[in-house]
């Protein structure tokens, strides 16, 4: 218990920092947010005075923490494109965004743990047939390692969209207000994302395992008369998976960089396309609030990995903090 | 009980018979002291009778028979029906050989699991038992820890539970002391003898130590290079070792008297 | 490297036909990759045009070759510039330790939890679109790793008694840091180097897909070929196709790397 106090302790901390560095990087590109929302002809009377309204005349620290604070009560600023504010605009488009994310995330976990587990059954098999099995195994995992995720997306929209007609790339997205054609709509860039982060997870927990497999707890096992599936599920697989664990906390941070780019190639109506919208329109309050949310679910996605890595590993509990 | 015959072992990443033609027999509650330094093949003749050679990466031949059973050429199927009911197996190291990821008390009780048709009760307080009968205190409590938060002896008694659990008829100990210090060693010695002798357990101890295969066995094989060279009474072989190899060993052991010598 | 795994010949064939296929394309390629020919538009790939046309009549297999070229010129610019900076302070943080190297590694592994293609984007915001302000972010975003990896190789041989011997033979410092511990740090290395590469492949052609980022890269030519999916769809899986080579031929290298050394791969 002391152990997740520490690790909370910790995230609170580094969002701390990240959240500070955010608001320096955008303070010092962003210019005078003033002459942004009313535009470089406004008088000088009307940007002194929503300058005041803004509270930009006030020093650094001050303004950093009253933007703290918004972020947790949910202002997030005003867009400078839009004029509202983002947290209406992040908020509309959050739900599609993390559906995405956690449905090809899910994926991910559930195709690549039976899939490596699959992989070392014949391990350690010799002669020329197993070798060449191997060697197109492994050929092929390299092989879906290469796609990018917003080719693969490209590849299921040509082949599902065009090809077969499960859906119609291209046509109006389904709201969450649709739940079920919400969903299988977002299947498909689900599974665009998880595509090569399976084959990577596949061949990192295949490593992992061969590693384990020579530890001699696996001889005791058999020892005990185990046969090979009960050593691999109930003896190697726990000891494989606390750096698996680790991997897939960082795919948790990879899966939603892959959506924010394979919703533009499906039209997913999520932070992908605000982002980049105010990345080219220079709408830094978006940007800004973009990155730190997701700078957060990437320290968050870290602790709960590390938390998950500590239920598995109880040796970890003692460890403090593995630094 | 068990009888080895012209036991030929050879690895393929390696020009020399890890075992060549050894014949050994074991009888019923018997302990045989295995001996003989790192690499003389005792280690892989255990391993051939615990059927854990890796059968591919090795050329083997000869006979191992359990009670009229064979073992060496034995499907892997039958031969998990031997492993951990007919046989157990006690490793030289049990920081490494325990999961170290799995409570002990489920590494204890998973050879019932596997051997018997226990409830998951029974199966509990079968290993709680059968670590108390390794002299473990609060049993119940061992049951619950995993091996990083036990000691070295108190693991390696967990071990010895654990190939017991079952009351195998041979016991297989590969070094079992070795990685423990002295007033331990002595322990589980003294361990080893009293399971012997309530159970009747027959044994295979292997060890390059001398001393402590005299304290335990009552007859004693040697072997160099995968070759048995003595075999017979421990007493007698101590008393009067015919090959010069065994002559070496014992002259190597650290005696009193010739330390007052010194 | 006297027994080079079969993964890495192969990995070295598929680059080297793809490295001569790109340089020749950047002085000469069929047809003028910006030619346009209402004549020939949406032809499906053929003796004259082996990767067909678009639906302007230019020839696909021009447009991918120079595009390929970008892509590859940034890749290998931001690698060879992260790794050098990513070495220098590796090592010198792993050499020298202390206080200075326990901050800066805090700074790392926060960097490296964040994906990359995130922070090439905001990498980019900051700095303004462009091929030099792309290879600048990316570099940036990829220094961390390499600093990584040569600080914990520099940290595991600084007290090897190879390095204290040279210590007590008189070597300097920057003679130590050079000649006697580069080389080798170079097996794991190596492996990073191809990782990185692929990697900043792979953030290259998504950021200009995403429209941020150089023109004319194979990222952005996907994203045109993905406007003509329905009439032809041969661009769209040439363009990318060419990608997962790219990609493809450097990963078989890092798996035969990886693989060489005992056996074992990590």
């Amino acid at each position: 218990m002391r152990y997740a106090v520490r690790k909370v302790l910790t995230l609170l901390m580094t969002m701390l920092i990240v959240s500070f560095l955010a608001f320096l990087a955008f303070e010092l590109v962003s210019g005078d947010a003033a002459v942004a929302l009313l535009g470089t002809n406004a008088t000088q009377e009307r940007l002194e005075a929503l300058r005041e309204e803004l509270g930009l005349n006030r020093p650094f620290m001050t303004r950093y923490f009253s933007w703290l604070a918004g972020f947790f009560t949910g202002d997030l600023g005003v867009s400078f494109s839009y004029k509202i504010p983002v947290s209406g605009l992040v908020g509309q488009k959050i739900p599609a965004t993390l559906t995405l994310s956690l449905m090809s995330f899910v994926l991910i976990v559930a195709a690549s743990i039976p899939l490596g587990m699959w992989s070392v059954r014949w391990e350690g098999r010799k002669g020329r047939v197993w070798r060449t099995i191997d060697a197109v195994r492994t050929t092929f995992n390299q092989l879906f390692m290469s796609i990018p995720p917003f080719f693969s997306g490209i590849l299921i929209s040509w082949v599902f969209g065009i090809l077969l007609r499960w859906f119609q790339p291209g046509g109006a997205f389904p709201t969450p207000a649709e739940p079920g054609r919400f969903l299988w709509h977002l299947l498909f860039p689900a599974v665009a994302i998880a595509l090569p982060r399976v084959a990577m997870t596949v061949r990192m927990l295949r490593s992992t395992i061969i590693f384990q497999m020579n530890s001699d707890y696996v001889r005791t096992a058999i020892s005990r008369g185990n046969d090979r599936s009960n050593v691999l599920w109930r003896h190697v697989l726990r000891n494989a998976l606390p750096p698996v664990v680790a991997f897939l906390a960082q795919t948790m941070a990879e899966v939603v960089a892959g959506s924010i780019v394979v919703e533009q190639v499906f039209g997913v109506p999520g932070l992908g396309r605000l982002l980049l919208g105010g990345i080219s329109g220079r709408d830094w309050p978006v940007v800004q609030s973009i990155i730190v949310i997701l700078a957060f679910w990437v320290v968050l996605a870290g602790t709960l990995g590390d938390l998950v890595s500590q239920r598995i590993d109880p040796r970890l509990r003692l460890g403090g903090d593995g630094e | 009980m068990l009888e080895i015959r012209d036991l030929h072992v050879k690895f393929h990443n390696r020009d020399r018979e890890a075992v060549s033609g050894v014949n050994l027999t074991i009888q019923d509650g018997e302990i045989l002291g295995l001996v003989g330094e790192s690499g003389s093949g005792k280690t892989v003749t255990a391993m051939s009778v615990a059927g854990l050679l890796p059968r591919r990466s090795c050329d083997y031949s000869g006979e191992v028979l359990l009670d009229g059973v064979e073992l060496l050429h034995a499907k892997r199927d039958l031969l998990r029906t031997v492993q951990g009911k007919s046989i157990g197996v006690v490793f030289q190291e049990p920081m490494t050989a325990m999961n170290p990821l799995m409570k002990v008390g489920e590494q204890v009780s998973e050879t019932l699991l596997l051997h018997t048709d226990l409830s998951k009760e029974d199966r509990y307080w079968c290993a709680v038992n059968a670590l108390g009968e390794v002299e473990l205190d609060n049993p119940e409590e061992v049951y619950h820890k995993y091996p990083f938060e036990l000691s070295g002896g108190m693991l390696q008694r967990a071990m010895i539970a654990a190939a017991i659990v079952c009351r195998p008829k041979l016991l297989l100990l590969d070094e079992p002391t070795t990685a423990l210090d002295v007033t331990i060693q002595a322990q589980i010695l003294k361990l080893l003898k009293r399971l012997n002798e309530s159970h009747g357990t027959s044994m295979l101890f292997i060890s390059h130590n001398l001393n402590v295969v005299r304290k335990l066995c009552t007859r004693v094989a040697v072997m160099q290079r995968g070759v048995l060279v003595e075999e017979g009474l421990t007493q007698e072989v101590y008393a009067n070792p015919q090959h010069p190899y065994t002559q070496h060993l014992i002259a190597a052991i650290p005696r009193r008297d010739r330390r007052e010598d010194v | 490297m006297k027994h080079m795994s079969p993964y890495f010949k192969a990995g070295v064939l598929l680059t080297a036909v793809l490295l001569v296929l790109i340089i020749i394309g950047q002085f000469w390629t069929p047809y003028d990759p910006e030619a346009m020919s209402s004549a020939e538009k949406l032809q499906a790939p053929s003796a004259a045009h082996w990767m067909g046309t678009d639906n302007f009549g230019r020839d696909i297999f021009s447009r991918v070759i120079r595009g390929a070229g970008t892509t590859l010129g940034i890749a290998l610019a931001t690698v060879i510039l992260s790794c050098t900076a990513g070495t220098v302070i590796g090592a010198l943080t792993g050499y020298f330790g202390g206080r200075v190297d326990a901050i800066l590694m805090r700074f790392n592994d926060a960097l490296t939890a964040f994906p990359s293609i995130l922070l090439g984007l905001v990498f980019v915001s900051v700095l303004g679109g462009g091929t030099w302000n792309v290879i600048l972010a990316l570099s940036i975003v990829f220094t961390p790793s390499f600093a990584r990896v040569t600080r914990s190789a520099y940290a595991s041989v600084r007290d090897a008694n190879y390095i204290k011997s040279a210590r007590l033979m008189g070597a300097g410092k920057v003679r130590i840091l050079t000649i006697h511990i580069l080389p080798n740090i170079m097996q794991v290395l190596l492996p990073a180097l191809t990782i990185g590469f692929n990697n900043a492949v792979l953030a290259e052609a998504s950021m200009s897909y995403l429209g941020i980022g150089s023109m004319g890269s194979l990222g952005y030519i996907l994203s045109d070929a993905q406007s003509m999916l329905y009439s032809a769809p041969w661009y769209a899986l040439c363009a990318g196709g060419t990608i997962v080579l790219m990609i493809f031929g450097v990963g078989l290298m890092g798996e035969g790397l990886q693989r060489g050394e005992g056996g074992r791969y990590a």
